[in-house]
């Protein structure tokens, strides 16, 4: 492989000596995925709050008076936007981008610090403003995450006086941090690898993150286009997305517009979003469960196709939450088929994942636990995206429960099994501290199983026909008393669910104050990051000189070799040592004696 | 920004399709570029889907709606002289726009040769490009809005949605223009006090005329899809 020397820029670092320029205006990667992480999971917090507001209302009716119809839509709303954008997105690529790229691939920073800083602060921006639409007259935005016009700018909407356009700006503000973060970490994978990583060198993590990324960039501009279109239509009154429309008795000024223009922009965006989420997830949980299981991940180069497969279809699929919206029906035939053939790439990452735990040596860590949990509760979600992909199917069962049922198992409880799984596992090379081993395992069951009795009850609902968005059900004929039954233990469920997140916030603030001392390497992992000469990493990561990289990232339990890992950076020596593999030439299993 | 860059140029090993397979799997920089380089050329990735996106949603628009839509060459001719001419600012702000990158193809040349000066000059020259186009789009605002009763929200020539899509697209585009005549000048104004000397390279004086020759190239697409159609 011809290699030309990649930049060692360790002299160029800038190197900050107050505690402001050190924690707070910093240019280190590591302390910017931080600030990320912490201000997500914050913010997510709120959106949990929110969902607790929705559950209430749904599992006893009547009986919370400060729950009223509009805070209700309210509620809706900014949790879903918040989950999917604020915590999500920010988390996976601003947390995790920016803590794992650099150290994975070996490089001492991002390319471009500075530029990373500001991606933070303007992300920090994006979330005020949100919060601020609480506080506004009218509160918050009550048109559902979608903000399908032409009601989310229309009076009786709630939060059309000043949510809506918030909560735009937001959006907008938002795409602008991302695109300068997102910039730096696709040009960190592509030009900053050390000496030795080659692209199919690279763990999982860094190319799910990578992946997204691209997606990011490519499918943000939609939103960004959409939501400048809506800005103007509600403050100066041009008619982009408005149809000529009689609103509380009155013929408006608005004429002419597509409202179906705005589908398509904002699922051309929303679609690919579903896996800007989910291939981050993919990506981390391939490597917790290699590393876990003590075996190499299974079918390394599909894996990686599969990622890339699913992010280019990811593209041609977004008609496919449009289906009752009006449209061709060949549109319908089309969709329906690119969504069916995303089944493919996302089935052989399942399978591989499973394969790869076969006849591993799995140790039941806590990360370990919530990455074999993805596994269930992603091929559960994903068969039910099987239903809703089809026109015939999807139909009856549009805005009701089951699509609910499908996305959160999909991209709301999978990925944040995954989110906290990854935390779990980083938890000892972030802070330097282990962290309590019974209260993660307590976490763990509480959200999984809690989780399941969530949304698996949820599906009957939906094959019920109960609308999704309602505020109360009363006077509906066709819905079943049980159904009220089934309602009230949801709730109760969703409640216990979030009390044990209150446990993982213990742990993670505990453990950082009297948890044991971490060793550099906890978990015998063969990637770079667990390689640095301190734990956590200083500025520069990896000291006077960066890593040389000498094989793939999932040299486990490899044959004849002294201990059931060898390091990425760790040179091919003696004839203990089995030669450098590649992923196309893997070491094959031996059958255990 | 970093040592190997500022002295030899990472270059591809091999043409065609050889070289590709070779970039992409070795553990080398991916594009034989700076830093810097691959940076912009992603971002101007993300802006033409940005440009892209809101030229689709003008067609879009364009067919929905119910009123007729202007004739554009109408709407943006001129009577110069007692002659009426279609289009005819339109085109003198092309031209300009075209010239530009013209001057900006220069200065990158003479960035290659490190000639300060030249390089310094011929970037204002086509920042004063830039700016006297996103003049005369002043002019062109100011001629439509108070003159001829053009609104975001309506207008006397047809359908609503033809104000609402320009002043949309050519305001969007017009602020690229302003970021670029400020990012030229700075850049020009850094070039003449001899940093890029001091740091031995050249290599802002091509990312900045990458972005130029983009916004340049995006005009060429507006000018097609909104002006001539």
């Amino acid at each position: 492989m011809a290699y030309v020397a990649i930049a060692d820029k360790g002299q160029d670092l800038s190197h900050p000596h107050s505690f402001i320029t050190k924690y707070i205006w910093s240019q280190d990667h590591k302390v910017i995925a931080i600030q990320y992480g912490l201000t997500a999971i914050a913010v997510g917090f709120v959106a949990l709050l929110l969902s607790g507001v929705m559950r209430l209302q749904l599992g006893f009716p009547d009986t919370f008076s400060f729950i009223d119809p509009s805070e209700y839509y309210q509620a809706v709303t900014m949790h879903g936007m918040i989950m999917v954008i604020y915590l999500l997105t920010a988390l996976f690529l601003g947390g995790f981008g920016n803590y794992l790229i650099p150290l994975m691939v070996g490089a001492r920073d991002m390319v471009f610090p500075y530029l990373n800083m500001l991606s933070y602060w303007v992300y920090l921006l994006s979330v005020i403003i949100l919060m601020g639409s609480f506080f506004v007259t009218g509160g918050p935005t009550g048109a559902g995450w979608t903000l399908y016009p032409p009601q989310a700018i229309l009076e009786g909407t709630p939060g059309a006086d000043g949510g809506i356009v918030l909560m735009l700006i937001s959006l907008i503000v938002f795409i602008v941090a991302f695109t300068m973060g997102g910039l730096n970490y696709v040009t960190t994978v592509l030009q900053a690898r050390t000496r030795g990583m080659s692209l199919m060198r690279m763990p999982l993590s860094v190319w799910g993150i990578f992946t997204a990324t691209v997606l990011g960039l490519l499918a943000f501009p939609a939103l960004l286009v959409s939501g400048i279109m809506m800005i103007l239509d509600r403050l100066l009154g041009t008619s982009f997305f408005m149809p000529a429309i009689v609103s509380l008795g009155e013929q408006t000024s608005y004429g002419g517009g597509s409202p179906v223009l705005f589908q398509h922009l904002f699922w051309f965006f929303g679609h690919p979003e579903v896996y800007i989420v989910a291939l981050p997830a993919f990506g981390i949980v391939s490597d917790l469960l290699s590393t876990h299981a003590r075996k190499n991940i299974f079918g390394y180069r599909m894996m990686v196709w599969a990622i890339v497969a699913i992010g280019g279809l990811s593209f041609v699929v977004w008609a496919h939450h449009m289906y009752v919206s009006g449209m061709n029906p060949y549109f319908g035939f089309f969709f329906a088929t690119t969504t069916l053939i995303i089944a493919v790439p996302t089935a052989i990452k399942v399978y591989n994942w499973v394969l790869t735990l076969w006849r591993g040596n799995i140790h039941f860590t806590v990360p370990m636990l919530f990455a074999i949990g993805f596994i269930f509760t992603f091929t559960h979600g994903g068969l039910t995206g099987i239903f809703l992909g089809n026109v015939v199917v999807d139909l009856p069962l549009s805005d009701t429960y089951f699509v609910i049922a499908h996305f959160h198992m999909v991209m709301g409880v999978s990925p944040i099994l995954v989110v906290f799984g990854a935390l779990y596992h980083w938890y000892p090379k972030i802070t330097g501290r282990m962290f309590n081993d019974t209260l993660g395992k307590i976490h763990f069951w509480g959200t999984f199983l809690g989780t399941y009795s969530i949304y698996l009850p949820m599906h009957y609902l939906g094959f019920l026909g109960v609308p999704r968005r309602y505020f109360a059900y009363e006077g509906i004929n066709f819905i079943p008393e049980s159904a009220q039954t089934l309602n009230e233990a949801i709730t109760i469920a969703a409640l216990i669910v979030a009390a044990f997140q209150f446990l993982f916030v213990f742990n993670v603030i505990w453990s950082l104050f009297k948890g044991k001392k971490a060793p550099g390497n906890p978990w015998n992992a063969t990637t770079l990051e667990w390689q640095t000469p301190q734990t956590p990493p200083e500025h520069g990561n990896w000291g006077p000189e960066l890593p040389n990289v000498y094989r793939w990232a999932y040299d486990y339990s490899v044959p004849g070799a002294d201990k059931d890992f060898i390091p990425q950076n760790q040179p091919p020596g003696d004839n203990r040592q089995p030669p450098i593999t590649t992923p196309r030439e893997q070491p094959r299993e031996v059958e255990p004696a | 920004m970093t040592d190997s860059i500022s002295m030899t140029q990472p270059e591809a090993s091999q043409e065609g399709v050889p070289g590709l397979v070779e970039d992409w799997s070795a553990d080398k920089q991916t594009f034989p570029v700076p830093w810097g380089k691959a940076m912009m050329w992603i971002f101007l990735l993300s802006d033409t889907f940005i440009f892209t996106i809101f030229l689709t949603a003008y067609m879009n628009v364009r067919m929905t709606t119910t009123v007729d839509w202007p004739v554009p060459s109408e709407v943006f001719a001129l009577t110069i002289f007692g002659n009426h001419i279609p289009l005819i600012l339109i085109a003198i702000m092309t031209f300009i726009l075209i010239s530009s990158s013209g001057t900006m193809a220069m200065a990158v040349n003479f960035s290659y040769r490190r000639d300060r000066k030249k390089v310094a000059i011929l970037m204002l020259i086509t920042a004063a490009f830039g700016l006297s186009f996103v003049g005369m789009q002043v002019f062109e605002w100011s001629k439509l809005i108070l003159e001829e009763g053009v609104r975001p929200w309506g207008n006397p020539m047809g359908a609503a949605q033809f104000g609402s899509a320009f002043f949309m697209i050519t305001g969007f585009h017009g602020f690229h223009v302003s970021i670029g005549v400020i990012y030229l000048t700075v850049v020009a104004l850094k070039v003449l006090r001899g940093d890029y000397d001091k740091k031995g390279n050249y290599e802002i004086v091509e990312i900045t005329g990458l972005y130029w020759h983009f916004v340049d190239l995006v005009w060429v697409f507006i000018f097609a899809f909104f002006y001539l159609w």
